[in-house]
């Protein structure tokens, strides 16, 4: 087994709250390391009180059997990682995917993923789970659940 | 050392935790029972990640949390009310959010990476606590019952932080230090909450099932 296929294993796995994503487009799988037969990958909580953590965990586990599965709990994920697919993704969904962290604190736009008007407004800052925020689009008058930006 | 600066928060934020998730299902409005819900959910999942780090990754974090006894736990009396009205509840929020951003920001130069590291992560979620409580306190601050809720919590808010962190606190919550309520002693309140908190774990020690 070699690391490409590690890690074309884990793009199997999907995102057990927003299962439109898998844990690759998610961006928490921080490296896999295949060295004689042994695979070490390191894996990043979204959120460090997600409750699907340890599902994660086991997913990953069962996956790619004999893996040893190290949870890395720095500051190394945010939703920057979230790659280009993942977003889209997201976006058809009906989940606002989260901005790039350096332009959404200086712009604080939103826009809406249904139909792409930036009037939008925040109606909770949060929502079903730790990662997303409802927002109310004026223009088609839709809510929508946004992605943090973190 | 790391057991002396990162025990006191982990104990914080575990016990706030409990005590913001009592508004699950009765907050005052449906918007606050999921605030209060998620902010519940991160703070034990903080506290979760800090007693993971003092016990080292195959250590058992739920031993830490839940087995000591009542008077090895290191949190501030502030944590430990139980508040049953609204304006003590957010005053409670605010004032806790803006310590906790300063002990935060301290821990965030921390020289060893690993509480750095984690330091940063809890302060990207902690982004969203601050706007929430900002968003109540503006809103409440000219409120009577609100400006009375701050200043009877003030001693205990005071008491969250380090004596030479609290300069930074009197300043952002404009009110004149006084003496605190000192982290080291507990309210009576903290028993019941504990007890009810641990009972799963202390009628099942195997570990319970289900």
């Amino acid at each position: 087994m070699v690391a490409e296929d590690v890690w074309a294993a884990l793009e199997e796995i999907p995102d057990p709250e927003i299962p439109v994503i898998s844990l690759v487009d998610l961006g928490v799988i921080r490296s896999v390391d295949v060295q004689n037969g042994h695979v070490h990958i390191e894996f990043t909580p979204t959120f460090l009180g997600c409750p699907a953590l340890e599902y994660m965990k086991r997913a990953i586990e069962e996956k790619v059997p004999g893996a040893e599965v190290e949870v890395i709990q720095d500051d190394s994920w945010s939703t920057d990682k979230i790659t280009a697919a993942g977003r889209e993704k997201l976006r058809e969904a009906g989940f606002a995917p989260p901005a790039p962290r350096l332009i959404q604190l200086q712009s604080q736009v939103h826009k809406c993923p249904y139909c792409g008007s930036t009037d939008t407004r925040l109606e909770n800052i949060f929502g079903p789970t730790p990662c997303r925020s409802l927002r109310y689009c004026d223009s088609c008058r839709q809510p929508f659940e946004q992605f943090k930006t973190i | 050392m790391n057991e002396q600066a990162l025990l006191p928060i982990a104990d914080d934020e575990l016990f706030l935790g409990w005590r913001e998730s009592e508004w699950t299902g009765i907050a005052p409005m449906l918007e606050e029972d999921v605030a209060f819900s998620s902010i519940a959910q991160n703070e034990i999942g903080h506290a979760r990640a800090l007693y993971q780090l003092l016990v080292g990754e195959e250590g058992d974090a739920d031993a830490l949390a839940f087995d000591r006894r009542l008077e090895e736990y290191r949190c501030a009396p502030l944590v430990e009310l139980r508040l049953l009205d609204w304006a003590h509840t957010i005053a409670r929020r605010w004032l806790y959010e803006t310590a906790d951003e300063i002990r935060i920001a301290a821990l965030k130069s921390d020289p060893d990476p690993a509480i750095a590291g984690l330091a940063a992560k809890i302060d990207r979620e902690e982004t969203y606590h601050r706007m929430h409580a900002e968003m109540w306190h503006d809103r409440l601050k000219d409120e009577p019952r609100f400006k009375e809720a701050v200043e009877e919590l003030w001693p205990y808010a005071l008491g969250l932080l380090p004596p030479e962190l609290r300069g930074e606190l009197v300043q952002r919550v404009g009110l004149a230090e006084v003496e605190a309520v000192e982290r080291g002693t507990h309210t009576d309140e903290l028993a019941p909450m504990w007890e009810e908190m641990t009972e799963v774990r202390q009628s099942a020690p195997a570990g319970a099932q289900w």
